[in-house]
């Protein structure tokens, strides 16, 4: 306790340093959990995949169409237990910059998504409308959609006869957990075949299967099915996917650890530096107190218990504001919907606090440890 | 005046001659501004390399017409007799076989990236024979171009140094077709060097378009006939076209992605920035507080206050340049022409580009350590000049 008390007196001698070495270590971590929020976003999807699920895509590229025949026939699959259908529809809402991705859909492909949620009666009210569509929290928030409100979106890929916009009634809003996005928007697939009068084709389909254990050998089974055929299929798990489209955007992962090692690394070291500077000005005092029968380990304990506390206090604090902010709001925007701080990446940063504290505090710790009483004395 | 500035001179070297004294903390502050800049400098090359990749495609005679309402090339479509009245509409440029105009199909293909196995939506491109005329500066560096019928395929350059079986000779099965490359070609760094081309006719059945296309890209005799041939598209009744100068067409495509990154360089750089101003604040404080009674005895022989916070200054300025120096030519040795890859989101196909360190990015590294030095040895120097004589001198 009389330890804390001086490493406390120690820190408020020069306020100023004390301050400037907290905001670095401060800066340090909000960077640091700033950085692992956009990667997160980035790869959006791969942490939140259900591993029962499987997509299944067209073999030359995900923009080729698979016959609607074919979900009847992977439902044979021994393993398979559910299968929906989505097309990309790829409308624009007033400008292009209003950018949101809409997919045509069977029924069932809210079904396969329990991570959706929404109230039974918005659900039923869905089903039982033609034209009706289901948008995600965040971009019914973005453009003040209300339930019952009708949206007209310009098509693109997908025209309808006239080339008039088509018109969608928002029947429900689904809310999910920080990290899942909800800038979707879905509307029955009926709807667009019965418009364009183009049949029998959709985009991917998603998979439900029993045992996820299995989810290899029933993709090979059902890549099987269609092998041959003149829209053969690739099936991987929705993780694989997801990971897969992550790594398309470059190798954002790759590029963010390289950042974070430049960012701690600089400000390590000035972090290390100021510290080093506190204890060599106070080597004859640290001299005094093994004269007064401070042992060694006493001031070693007081000076990493000096790093300690400003690593503790400044990177905690800034872990805990970059944490806040990327839950409480929405940073990201329309870009990175799902930009948030995940709680490993928390881990991850209590885990670096504590190296960090250690590894600036050890050197002038250590010295000061080894430190012998008239060579201290002596070089005041 | 004149005695003002020796002041001021002989001050400064008094401290830049004492820096080796500090070598420890003078270090921190130099790599402290060092990693700033880097990590500045080299986040923003990667927002200016694609920026530029996509801003060089097409010059000033190049137009490329969709259909009206698309966004990009993938969600548009034009039938046949679309893109030959698009063809024969005034103020195209016409060669020895015709309109310069190529009606093209724009598909991707899922190759995977060199040293992976993640497949990766790569553009493959059909295009007419007139495309080699239409496009001014593209060149085939290696084999020939594709035979008009035969499953044939030219690839850009850069597709086929970031993906893999994309080498002159290598052969593909994409569907129920194989593939042959028979010619790599370059465009000298547009983005349709991330492409594959291949005849238009057989790619049509091979992604069952029929007989339709996507856009036409075309060269006009002259800039000056872009309105003239715009406004003859656009109120043709046949016809339901945007047209576009192919330059805006892929700067609009690169906004998006490129103020993204640039966002979050200059965000980076500016958190980082403070980081490193509060260790160059600490360094300059204790510099100065280790020098209390050099600069009160100075004050007593008389120096003024105005050298005495000048050659503070110079000091951390000095120290922060040459932070800036080294960041800067790290980032330049370090990522300047480094070949990446990403997706366009607007078409989730993939554009290969360089990093560019530009000259521009450069300067305002260095600007900006400058600025570092000058806000971190700022407040220590006003401080060293306002000490009291007395005080100071007292003061052990």
């Amino acid at each position: 306790m009389k330890l804390l008390y001086l490493i406390w007196r120690n820190l408020m001698r020069k306020k100023i340093r004390t301050t400037l070495n907290l905001l670095s270590v401060f800066i340090a971590f909000v960077l640091f959990g700033a950085l692992l929020a956009v990667k997160t976003a980035f790869e959006a999807g791969v942490d939140l995949a259900g591993l029962d699920r499987l997509v299944t895509i067209h073999k030359v590229s995900l923009i080729q169409l698979l016959p609607e025949s074919y979900g009847r026939k992977m439902l044979t699959v021994d393993g398979v237990s559910g299968v929906a259908h989505a097309t990309w529809f790829g409308g624009v809402y007033q400008d292009p910059k209003n950018f949101f991705a809409q997919f045509a859909v069977n029924p069932e492909y809210l079904e396969m998504y329990p991570e959706m949620r929404m109230p039974e009666e918005q659900k039923q009210a869905w089903l039982a409308n033609r034209t009706g569509a289901v948008a995600g929290r965040q971009t019914a928030d973005r453009f003040g959609w209300q339930v019952g409100d009708r949206i007209p979106l310009q098509g693109t890929i997908w025209r309808t006869p006239d080339e008039s916009a088509w018109e969608f009634v928002i029947d429900g809003i689904y809310d999910a957990d920080k990290g899942f996005d909800t800038t979707n928007l879905f509307f029955h697939h009926e709807y667009l075949t019965e418009t364009t009068g183009f049949e029998g084709q959709v985009g991917f389909y998603t998979l439900h299967i029993d045992d996820p254990e299995r989810s290899a050998q029933i993709a090979e089974e059902v890549d099987k099915l269609f092998a041959n055929s003149p829209a053969e299929t690739k099936t991987s798990t929705e993780k694989a996917f997801a990971q897969g489209f992550a790594n398309q955007v470059g190798n954002i992962g790759k590029i963010v650890v390289s950042v974070l090692i430049v960012v701690f690394f600089t400000l390590l070291l000035v972090a290390g530096n100021s510290m080093a500077l506190s204890v060599r000005e106070r080597i004859g005092e640290l001299g005094v107190l093994k004269t007064l029968g401070f042992t060694d380990s006493h001031v070693l304990a007081m000076v990493l218990g000096e790093s300690y506390l400003i690593t503790l206090l400044g990177g905690g604090t800034g872990l805990a504001l970059i944490t806040w902010l990327t839950r409480a709001f929405d940073l990201g925007g329309a870009m990175l919907p799902t930009l948030h701080l995940p709680w490993t990446g928390v881990l991850i940063g209590v885990t670096l606090l504590a190296a960090m504290g250690f590894v600036s505090g050890a050197i002038p710790a250590f010295q000061a440890q080894r430190l012998t009483i008239v060579d201290a004395l002596r070089r005041t | 005046m004149f005695s003002w500035l020796a002041q001021i001179f002989t001050v400064s070297v008094f401290n830049l001659r004492n820096l080796s004294q500090r070598t420890g903390s003078s270090a921190s502050t130099v790599v402290g501004v060092a990693g700033v800049v880097l990590v500045f400098v080299a986040v923003l090359s990667i927002a200016a390399g694609f920026t530029r990749t996509l801003a060089s495609t097409g010059d000033a005679e190049s137009v490329i017409v969709m259909r009206s309402g698309a966004t990009d090339e993938m969600s548009s479509g034009l039938s046949h007799d679309d893109t030959r009245i698009i063809s024969d509409a005034p103020g195209v440029s016409r060669g020895e076989r015709g309109p310069l105009s190529s009606a093209e199909l724009y598909v991707i293909v899922d190759v995977p990236k060199v040293g992976t196995d993640t497949p990766a939506n790569v553009p493959l491109r059909g295009v007419s024979q007139s495309a080699f005329s239409v496009r001014r500066d593209i060149e085939i560096v290696e084999g020939r171009r594709f035979e008009p019928g035969r499953n044939e395929i030219i690839v850009g350059r850069a597709a086929s140094q970031q993906f893999a079986g994309l080498e002159l000779g290598d052969e593909n099965r994409w569907g129920e077709n194989d593939w042959q490359v028979v010619g790599i070609f370059s465009t000298g760094g547009t983005v349709e060097d991330s492409e594959i081309w291949c005849d238009a006719k057989v790619l049509q059945p091979a992604y069952r378009r029929g007989n339709s296309y996507q856009s036409v890209h075309l060269r006009l005799s002259s800039a000056a006939d872009y309105e003239r041939f715009k406004d003859a598209l656009t109120t043709d009744p046949r016809l339901s076209v945007k047209v576009e100068k192919k330059a805006e067409y892929h700067a609009g495509q690169s906004t998006a992605v490129g103020g993204m990154i640039r966002a979050l360089g200059i965000v980076i750089g500016i958190l980082m920035g403070f980081g490193a101003v509060f260790g160059a604040l600490n360094t300059m404080y204790t510099a100065v507080s280790a020098r209390t009674r050099e600069i009160a005895t100075l004050r007593a022989l008389g120096f003024g206050a105005g050298p005495v916070v000048i050659s503070v200054l110079v000091e951390s300025l000095l120290l922060a340049f040459i932070g800036g120096v080294i960041g800067a030519g790290l980032a330049y040795v370090l990522f300047n022409g480094f070949q990446a890859a990403t997706m366009n989101w607007q078409t989730f196909s993939q554009i290969a580009f360089a990093f560019a360190v530009t000259p521009p990015l450069l300067v305002g590294g260095l600007i900006y350590a400058v600025v570092m030095g000058f806000v971190g040895g700022l407040l220590p120097a006003i401080r060293a000049a306002r000490l009291p004589v007395a005080t100071a001198l007292r003061e052990l």
